[in-house]
């Protein structure tokens, strides 16, 4: 099953990395993984999306939780949340079939941000559904390259996903 | 200019002033200041400056002959003591020698901080002579570790090092330190604080699960108590007694665990699993509640999972919430520091006793006891030398062991009874720990007589120590139960694979008596059972150094009971002691 993990982690080097070993060392291959400094510049989050076992993602969860640079982790799975990506496609594109290729860019709210002789470039971003469909649509005319950036996403209404304060632990 | 006096008075006013200090100097300091009062180490180009700082400082430094030796050497110091060890190497091969000792740490979470030099940070990731990622290649074996990037950032990095070391879970940490980094020069100042917002063990276990496993511990008709690792390094042992004592749990330990309940008390069943007593590992199948307490149902402790306490209701203590569900189905969880934990358990149950079960483990102990065969030969069996070792030390002694055959029997003939005596390679399995965790713990502790059980095999990894040993006068007492085998791999050959013996057969090896004397340190052979009392006394006397006695023992003994891989902890093999 899909699990979309988000985390909130100290901006130090190396968080990358530590919480990706320790998806790889269970043999778990990390579908996407977004980072982005968020509203405290020290502090960023992470999107995870992981295809698992519910049991072992559960255990690998605990696992990054025990991470000192990270701060927080929630399993966003079965919340209520806003997810969003942002594709990239380059389609082979002349005069004769412009025109429809802009006819699907329109029905998906995407936009044209390139536009070159022999090819566009369509800008979409939605949900990894929506995502997956415009791919599939503009596939006949001839795809050279997409870009995807990875899932994103926030759990909608009040409920946030706070980070905790800094207290000082006195030894 | 320097304040170059490193403050050793531990006055609180002169320990809080601020003073000039460069990075090495900062990086005694601070250990020092942490409590420091040992660290084992080996010098090269990129710590030489902190080499020259702990040049007539008050630390006391263990000069090992490998790196590895440093890295044990430190952990059996934070066993044997509880206090985290340290160990300090170069960059590169230095640092890579460690390596294997940290895993070992890591694997039985103990408490040791490793430093490392590496190149100047100019330097760092150009492949520059004896540069090695460091802090790459132990990420998934450390707690956490960390790259100082300034010379100011070392004193707060040492303190949040030692701290991760031992709170919570302990495990190893290490702190890789460039070398252009301890040439600067810093205001140092002592303090106590510590903010790490991503690092809050949970202690005090959640109450309405303690409640919960009260009233299923009241309910058991058929209880057992399993108690790991995680008892010794909260100094639980005294509860658990109190807890068994109360309720009449029959108490069973893991490898880690062995010294967390003395072993002689009526209630102890002795180690469980793969070797296990044949009454533990049958209390275990046939127990309705199982009461893990700081354990983590390892596979050489389960057997096959299906079959594992199958009757059973679970309860799991542990201060990890990691190792809650992680190999078997718990029923009810109790996320906390043990010795909390415990503390509130026994507060919550009444005194009871399940007469009916206990008479059966009675049965079964009486029916199953641990036990060998005479050789027919003649030879010292390996189980008379531990039990032998025992009567001469009162069962007193710290004894650390290698990894193999003489590791089994010790951990089933010693019947320790005191916590942070036994020390053994758990986890990892590393054979050459155990003469240097030896080291590492009679420097911990000099009040107590310490021994290293080593297999031949394991010995011959590490045996450059004796050198280590004989230049500091250190008091181990090494006995090597010598079979002229690697004998846990002989054995596994010729049970399962048809007696070929491919590789094992390691002969007479080097003369070990020899070899000692070599080092500076005396040694005794022993070959007749008659002889081996008076050889071990011998050792037993010797004050102020080290010795060795080099034990032939009987070269074809197995270690049973055992449960062959893949099967149940009911299906153990050699059940009287032997296969006929
Ligand atoms: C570093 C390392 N290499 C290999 C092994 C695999 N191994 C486990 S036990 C053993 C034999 C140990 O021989 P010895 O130290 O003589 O002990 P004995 O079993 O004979 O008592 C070996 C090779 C290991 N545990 N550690
Ligand atoms: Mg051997």
């Amino acid at each position: 099953m899909k699990h979309i993990l988000s985390l909130i982690v100290l901006n130090h080097a190396g968080v990358l990395t530590r919480v990706a070993g320790l998806f790889s060392r269970r043999g778990y291959n990390i579908e996407s993984i977004a980072v982005g400094i968020t509203e405290d510049p020290n502090v960023s989050r992470m999107t995870i999306v992981v295809d698992g076992d519910e049991n072992v993602v559960e255990q690998i969860t605990k696992n990054v939780h025990k991470l000192i640079d990270v701060l927080k982790v929630s399993d966003i799975t079965h919340d209520d949340c806003v997810d969003r990506e942002l594709a990239l496609i380059k389609v082979t594109a002349n005069s004769s079939n412009r025109s429809e290729i802009l006819q699907i860019v329109d029905i998906f709210r995407a936009r044209i941000v390139d536009v070159g002789e022999q090819s566009v470039i369509v800008e979409v971003t939605g949900d990894e559904g929506k995502v997956d469909a415009i791919i599939q649509l503009l596939r006949p005319y001839g795809i050279k390259e997409v870009a995807r950036t990875g899932m994103i996403a926030m759990v909608r209404g009040t409920k946030m996903q706070k980070t905790p304060s800094r207290r000082v632990i006195n030894i | 200019m320097l304040d170059k006096m490193i403050n050793n008075t531990g006055d609180k006013e002169e320990k809080g002033k601020p003073v000039r200090l460069s990075g090495a100097q900062a990086f005694v300091q601070a250990l020092i200041d942490q409590g420091v009062d040992t660290i084992f180490g080996y010098p090269g180009g990129s710590v030489l400056p902190i080499y020259d700082a702990i040049y007539q400082s008050p630390l006391r430094h263990i000069l090992v002959r490998h790196e590895q030796a440093a890295a044990h050497a430190a952990d059996g110091y934070a066993r044997a003591t509880g206090r985290p060890g340290v160990c300090l190497a170069t960059s590169g091969p230095g640092a890579t020698n460690l390596v294997t000792g940290i895993a070992t740490a890591w694997m039985d979470s103990s408490p040791v901080v490793a430093f490392t030099g590496n190149v100047a940070r100019q330097l760092i990731g150009r492949d520059a002579f004896q540069e090695a990622d460091i802090t790459g290649i132990t990420l998934p074996i450390t707690k956490h570790n960390f790259v100082v990037r300034e010379a100011g950032e070392l004193p707060r990095i040492i303190r949040e090092a030692f701290h991760i070391a031992t709170t919570g879970r302990p495990g190893p940490v290490l702190v890789d330190i460039p070398k252009d980094v301890t040439l600067e020069e810093i205001t140092y100042q002592y303090t106590d604080h510590v903010n790490l917002p991503g690092f809050r063990p949970t202690y005090q276990g959640h109450i309405r699960q303690i409640n919960e496993a009260a009233r299923a511990i009241m309910a058991a008709k058929r209880p057992v108590l399993y108690i790991g690792g995680g008892v010794i390094s909260s100094g639980a042992a005294d509860l658990v007694r109190q807890l068994a004592e109360k309720v009449g749990l029959p108490v069973t330990f893991t490898l880690m665990g062995i010294g967390g309940f003395p072993g002689h008390h009526p209630l102890a069943l002795g180690m469980l699993g793969m070797h296990g007593t044949v009454y533990a590992n049958l209390a275990v199948s046939r127990c309705d509640l199982l009461i893990a307490v700081g354990a983590r149902f390892d596979d050489r402790v389960t057997g096959r999972l299906d079959s594992f306490a199958r009757e059973a209701k679970i309860i799991h203590i542990d201060i990890d919430p990691a190792e809650i569900g992680k190999n078997v189905r718990v029923d009810i969880p109790v996320v906390g520091d043990a010795r909390t934990v415990l503390a509130e358990l026994i507060r919550k149950v009444s005194t009871k006793r399940e007469a009916e079960w206990l008479g059966q483990i009675e049965e079964w102990k009486k029916q199953y006891p641990l036990r060998y065969k005479e050789d027919p030969a003649g030879s010292i069996m390996p189980q008379f030398l531990v039990e032998e070792i025992y009567a001469v030390t009162g069962g007193h002694a710290v004894v650390a062991s290698d990894v193999g055959q003489h590791q089994m029997w010790l951990a089933q003939y010693y019947k320790f009874s005191t916590p942070r005596s036994h020390i053994s390679s758990g986890g990892l399995g590393t054979m050459g720990f155990g003469f240097p965790a030896g080291i590492g713990a009679a420097l911990g502790r000099p009040d107590r007589q310490v021994w290293c059980l080593c297999g031949d095999g394991s010995f011959q990894m590490n045996s450059q120590e004796l050198t280590t040993a004989a230049v500091y006068g250190i008091p181990v007492k090494v006995v090597v139960c010598n079979n002229g085998y690697l004998g846990m791999v002989r054995q596994w050959q010729e049970i399962f694979f048809a007696n070929r013996l491919s590789h094992s057969d390691i002969g007479s090896g080097p003369d070990l008596v020899k070899l000692a004397e070599a080092h500076g340190v005396p040694a005794r052979r022993v070959e007749k059972p008659a002889e081996l009392r008076a050889a071990l006394e011998w050792a037993a006397a010797r004050q102020d150094g080290p010795v060795l006695v080099d034990v032939r023992v009987a070269r074809e003994a197995n270690v049973f009971p055992m449960v062959p891989l893949g099967a149940g902890l009911e299906d153990m093999i050699g059940k009287e002691g032997w296969v006929k």
